[in-house]
């Protein structure tokens, strides 16, 4: 999957699950500084205005994002540690081993 | 003085006892062979577990004061104290990318602090010791207004008011002897153990107050309406206290003081500490996606506010402070066995931050004042030793500033510290990506920005100070009013690229960076990780 990538084996540093994870993390800060579309007492829930009820429901909804944007960074670093392992015999630190 | 009620006091000080006890026993738990390196003492040997850091830093950032200040803001002024929702929504997805970079450098060079993170990576001596100062100035009074919680749980409690001043505040210093005692033979595995007492009776008292309180207030409707009703424009004309839903003129406000906020929690030293004692680069990520379960309990917290005003814990006081709305609505809506447990929340709840911004504080005055300047030689040992000293200095200068200097000067020095210790984020965050920046541009933008902030503070006045009273004012250029710690930020940051570029050009020493790019993404396991040095061997 990698094969076109210029240094052998290696990922290229923007790849798809990283664009992802980082639109998982923006979404929720945009949406909760953008006051104006909250910043009204209607809708209400069960009597609580929708100011109100609309933030807290971002909270779990923010952490499901955050949730995503962990597994996909897992997966693509499980990927980058592969390839990089598959492509050099030798590991990540060259002069590793060898010292102390 | 007030009717003192025992069933509550018991209650309470029978927690009191339990993490009292838990404080101390916490020296043998998971106990390292070489007790006397820092980061045994002061990072809980960085092996904490997932289940571990999630309650040490939800301990660690939702503080007592948290629980007392954002339903007081909330009750006082409606809509814009719940900015504190927002702030935590925004705090995790903004730092998700920034802390493991910082943990895997940080385990790789044996970093226990940020500032020796920006001692390595700058070479820069003078920027490094100028991010310690800003920590350590701006967590003292964090330190302080845990103090102020516990104090308005013992006023509600019927402790305080008149009488004596020794007996009036002699179970603050108790508690804080306490307090200093097991912080000062367990380092951060004291607080540690007892963030799994603390969260849990938060948990709890939050769960069933959100319950409880409006089925007896006659539900949320009620409590809305009854709110909507306090912040109604008055019929004489004059200016509402608050708004129940944000107003246009008050948005900037609201989204700046939540950014600038959500920005600088991870930048205090003590949200630092609690980051790097984590054990992997993943047990970090895996905090930031579970973290949101206490903000949800923050929000709800905050919706107490609320819930004071409709059941009148002011009793028509127009002067009644908003600091004591929770702990009175506590009172009067729990049985006196519940109070007192509600109140331990409150009072735990503010000796688990005190101890881990003690420990922090302790950790950059050892590691980059006391042996950058004072004592390079200094061995592991040394270092440990300082460290504890420094933590009971931190608590005591604490403890003096609440009893000598009055209340309302902690929460101003709060306020200014929250302004300040943001100005160290420039030199942080991009220091965890690129080694662009100047190191004496960085310095030059904190120091603007410090000076700016500190400026626009002094001129901000209230109804309870003269100085000092707020955080916003208004953006230059944008013409709105926002919070004047991000406004720094923001100054702080073209300073440093504008001098940057100046500096390059003019071909001035950069500095040595002992970083290298791999440094940045290593995760426990790795080669680098498994032969990183101690500590103190550092640099």
């Amino acid at each position: 999957m990698s094969s076109q990538s210029p240094s052998a084996g290696a990922l290229p540093a923007v790849s798809p699950a990283r664009v992802l994870a980082g639109l998982c993390l923006l979404v929720p800060i945009v949406v909760v500084l953008w006051v104006p579309s909250y910043a009204k007492a209607e809708p209400s829930l069960g009597g609580m205005p929708f100011f109100y009820w609309y933030q807290l429901m971002w909270v779990p909804v923010s952490a499901v994002f955050t949730t995503s944007a962990y597994l996909l960074l897992r997966r693509d670093e499980a990927a980058r540690r592969a390839a990089s392992a598959g492509s050099a015999p030798v590991p990540a630190q060259p002069d590793g081993g060898e010292q102390s | 003085m007030k009717h003192v009620d025992w069933t509550a006091m018991t209650v309470f000080l029978l927690f009191f006892v339990v993490v009292t006890v838990m404080g101390f026993m916490a020296a043998r738990w998971r106990k390292a062979d070489d007790a006397q390196h820092l980061h045994e003492w002061g990072l809980g040997g960085r092996n904490f577990g997932t289940w571990v850091t999630w309650f040490l830093l939800g301990g660690d950032l939702y503080t007592a004061y948290t629980f007392i200040a954002v339903p007081a803001a909330v009750y006082a002024t409606g809509a814009a104290g719940f900015f504190a929702v927002p702030y935590t929504i925004i705090a995790y997805p903004l730092v998700f990318l920034i802390l493991p970079r910082l943990w895997s450098v940080s385990r790789v060079h044996g970093y226990v602090t940020p500032a020796d993170f920006v001692r390595g990576r700058y070479g820069s001596r003078g920027l490094s010791v100028a991010v310690a100062l800003t920590g350590i100035l701006a967590t003292m009074p964090y330190v302080a207004l845990q103090l102020v919680g516990i104090q308005a749980v013992l006023s509600v409690l019927g402790l305080g008011g008149s009488g004596n001043w020794f007996l009036q505040d002699l179970p603050l210093f108790v508690a804080f002897g306490v307090l200093a005692a097991y912080t000062y033979s367990s380092g951060l595995r004291a607080p540690a153990l007892i963030a799994f007492v603390k969260d849990t009776l938060v948990y709890v008292v939050i769960l069933v107050a959100v319950i409880y309180i409006p089925m007896r207030l006659g539900g949320y409707g009620h409590i809305f309406d009854a709110a909507a009703h306090k912040f109604a424009p008055p019929a004489d004309g004059s200016k509402p206290t608050g708004s129940l839903i944000i107003a246009t003129a008050s948005q900037w406000q609201y989204a700046t003081l939540a950014f600038g906020s959500a920005l600088a929690l991870f930048m205090y030293p003590h949200s630092v500490t609690g980051v790097l004692a984590a054990k992997s680069r993943n047990t970090v990520r895996r905090n930031m996606a579970i973290l949101p379960t206490y903000s949800l309990m923050l929000g709800l917290l905050a919706l107490l506010g609320f819930m004071a005003i409709a059941a009148g814990v002011s009793r028509g006081d127009k002067k009644f402070n908003a600091q004591l709305a929770v702990p009175q609505l506590f009172a009067d809506m729990f049985p006196s066995w519940f109070t007192g447990v509600a109140f331990a929340a409150i009072g735990v709840g503010a000796l688990v931050p005190a101890a881990i911004m003690s420990i922090a504080a302790a950790n950059l005055f050892t590691r980059n004042v006391y042996k950058e300047f004072l004592k390079p030689e200094a061995t592991p040992a040394d270092e440990t030793r300082v460290a504890k000293i420094a933590s009971l200095l931190v608590k005591v200068g604490a403890l003096a500033f609440v009893l000598v200097m009055d209340k309302q000067a902690a929460i101003n020095m709060q306020l200014l510290g929250g302004v300040w210790i943001l100005q160290t984020a420039v030199a942080l965050v991009a220091g965890l990506f690129t080694r662009w920046f100047h190191r004496w541009a960085l310095l030059a933008g904190w120091a603007v920005g410090m000076a700016y902030g500190t400026w626009k503070a002094y001129g901000i006045s209230s109804a309870a100070t003269k100085h000092f009273g707020g955080s916003a004012a208004e953006i230059p250029v944008l013409g709105q009013v926002g919070y004047i710690g991000l406004t720094g930020f923001a100054l702080n940051l073209v300073v440093a690229v504008v001098l940057t570029l100046v500096l390059r050009a003019l071909k001035a020493p950069e500095g040595t960076d002992e970083t290298s790019k791999a440094d940045y993404s290593a995760e426990a396991g790795d080669e680098a990780v498994e032969q990183a040095p101690q500590p103190t061997l550092a640099h």
